[in-house]
């Protein structure tokens, strides 16, 4: 009996046209195990970690959150170098609706979600027409200047912050809420952006001249993107104020700029998995490097520069194109 | 004649810098009418279609169509009214099969409108639309990455970008360059079948030979002005035409 190595995904791609049409159980896990298995890791988990390590989880699946909202932006042509403003808005607007209002956090985490984004939204669009850079530099400063403003006029608790805050029944359910939220953005969102509505996004980032003679109005739709965006990262910023059952300045903290932004560059941007990916690998890195103190910077730097180097079109592409590469042997008859 | 006006361009004169790209122009399109409009290098023929389509705004002059102001109208809305143009340097979505680059105009609030909310497949009617202007379909040429297509190729997805929009009036930024003349035969056909379903075309064109054989009337462009208006023969004969000419290539 002869023996031949083939692409496991032959047989597939074939067929393509109805997938439906798969004819073993192997080739069905070999489609679904890519989804099937973070999301079982990301729901059994949990179960098996000691409380610090639910609460990096928690803190992977934040930044996660804050990941793909700059993975969603970054696709629509928009650069973000400030993360922390959905965040920190998400987090201000749940603390207050607990702390001044007295809503529970199943009612206040939602509104502010919302809300959240829609002020974000709306702080933003004066600045969508704004090209490259621009747009880029204005989300910068825009939550440092909300901290000297809070900072100044001592509202919500000035520089001492909200605490306080309601938490939520247990750290399993903080960590079902974020995680399930997490999974359903990001499989929402990957499918969102494969339809034509999606199309119509990436092609704003690609030649918005071209969008706006089809006779579509790019500023409206960077505003829906932008809305989109910016409601994932509020719902990661109102989770926490929970989570740390407090709110105060720190939620506009560079970090929460920076740290999604290379979690999506480091998984590989234009995926939205990538950036997952990416704060699945960076987030606990960072909590490792805690231990050897002011070398972690150094140490952080020096990954992410390797990495960025090595594999520069970001490894959720990289694992991709070789998990399609996958070959099987193959019997062949004479 | 007493076919109404579509477009009217009343003295519009644009300045980048120190250049008066166009200076003062004034001109009429009538209804169903396919006009022409040659020029050398640099005449502000490119800087005239991107005023009409809203892209660049007047330093003076207005612009109408129908009647109706549109100056100052955002581009987008003037394609909605039934503008649309190509542009002369095709900057397709290199990534995407050519089919996938027509779902963005089929996209379009115009488009949805025109179908009344009922658009259906739009893969289906993106590779009827390129079937039209020449790719075919056996050859599955509409499934390749419009990045490994040749001019030609991505001249005529051009085109059916422009035509997928059901515009009423068509402009055409030098269509035929970098078509082959096979393929200018083939494109011929697509235009002149648009003007039997009654649409206005203006053509900005260097191939001056095919774009006589269609043209009801040509319009001559240097420095920014118009320097002759009329049917291709009386035009070309000229003076200052002639001068025009010789002086950018001689
Ligand atoms: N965005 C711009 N900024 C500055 N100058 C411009 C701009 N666009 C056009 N021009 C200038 O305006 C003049 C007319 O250019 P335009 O592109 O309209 O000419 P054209 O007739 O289309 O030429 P061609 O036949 O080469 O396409 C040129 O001198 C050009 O340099
Ligand atoms: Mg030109």
């Amino acid at each position: 009996m002869k023996k031949r190595r083939e692409r496991i995904d032959r047989g597939i791609k074939a067929r393509s046209e109805d997938v439906y049409a798969l004819s073993s159980w192997r080739e069905m896990l070999y489609l679904a195990g890519p989804r099937l298995l973070p999301a079982a890791a990301f729901l059994l988990l949990p179960l098996f970690l000691g409380a610090y390590w639910q609460k990096v989880m928690i803190s992977v699946a934040v930044f996660a959150l804050l990941a793909i909202s700059w993975d969603m932006l970054a696709q629509t042509g928009m650069i973000s170098l400030g993360q922390a403003l959905f965040f920190g808005m998400g987090a201000y607007v749940s603390g207050i609706l607990n702390f001044y209002f007295g809503m529970p956090p199943w009612i206040a985490i939602p509104i502010a979600t919302v809300l959240g984004g829609a002020l974000c939204t709306l702080i933003l669009t004066p600045v969508l027409r704004l090209r490259g850079i621009y747009f880029s530099m204005v989300t910068l400063i825009i939550p440092l200047m909300l901290v000297r403003i809070i900072e100044a006029t001592k509202i919500f608790g000035g520089t001492e912050g909200l605490s306080g805050m309601t938490p939520l029944p247990s750290t399993l359910t903080e960590i079902y809420l974020v995680t399930g939220v997490l999974l359903g953005v990001l499989f929402g969102l990957r499918r969102l952006m494969e339809t034509d509505y999606g199309l119509v996004l990436k092609g704003i980032r690609d030649n918005d001249r071209s969008v706006t003679n089809a006779g579509i109005d790019i500023f409206w739709f960077k505003t829906q993107a932008l809305f989109i965006s910016s409601t994932i990262g509020a719902f990661a910023g109102a989770l926490m104020t929970h989570v740390y059952m407090f709110v105060g300045m720190p939620v506009f903290a560079l970090d929460y700029s920076i740290l999604p932004m290379a979690a999506a560059v480091v998984g590989g941007s234009g995926t939205l998995a990538g950036a997952a990916l990416g704060a699945v690998i960076l987030v606990p890195l960072s909590e490792a490097l805690r231990g050897i103190g002011g070398l972690r910077i150094v140490m952080y730097g020096l990954f992410l520069v390797v990495f960025t180097v090595a594999v520069p079109e970001g490894l959720f592409d990289y694992i991709q194109r070789r998990y399609h590469q996958m070959e099987r042997w193959v019997e062949i008859d004479q | 004649m007493s076919l109404p006006t579509t477009l009217r361009v009343e003295n519009i004169s644009k300045i980048f810098g120190r250049v008066a790209a166009v200076d003062h122009l004034s001109c009429e399109v009538r209804r169903g009418e396919l006009v022409g409009i040659i020029g050398p290098n640099g005449s502000g023929k490119t800087t005239l279609v991107n005023l009409i389509s809203g892209f660049v705004k007047p330093t003076s002059g207005r612009i109408l169509y129908n009647g109706q102001d549109i100056t100052y109208t955002a581009p987008h809305k003037i394609v909605c009214m039934g503008i649309s143009r190509t542009f002369q340097m095709v900057r397709p979505f290199y990534h995407l099969p050519a089919y996938k680059n027509m779902i963005i105009p089929l996209y379009s609030p115009r488009v949805r409108q025109l179908a009344g909310g009922r658009y259906g497949d739009r893969n289906a009617v993106a590779l009827d639309l390129l079937e039209e202007v020449g790719f075919e379909r056996d050859a599955n040429v509409a499934y390749k990455p419009a990045g490994t297509l040749p001019q030609g190729y991505l001249k005529r997805l051009e085109l059916a970008k422009a035509i997928a929009l059901s515009p009423e009036l068509l402009i055409l930024d030098e269509l035929f360059s970098g078509m082959s003349l096979a393929e200018v035969a083939s494109v011929v056909p697509v235009i002149e079948k648009l003007r039997l379903a009654g649409k206005t075309i203006i053509m900005i064109e260097h191939r001056l030979k095919e774009l006589f054989r269609i043209a009801d009337r040509i319009m001559v462009l240097n420095y920014g002005q118009k320097i002759a208006d009329g049917a291709s023969t009386e035009v070309m004969e000229s003076d200052e035409v002639k001068k025009a000419y010789l002086g950018s290539e001689g």
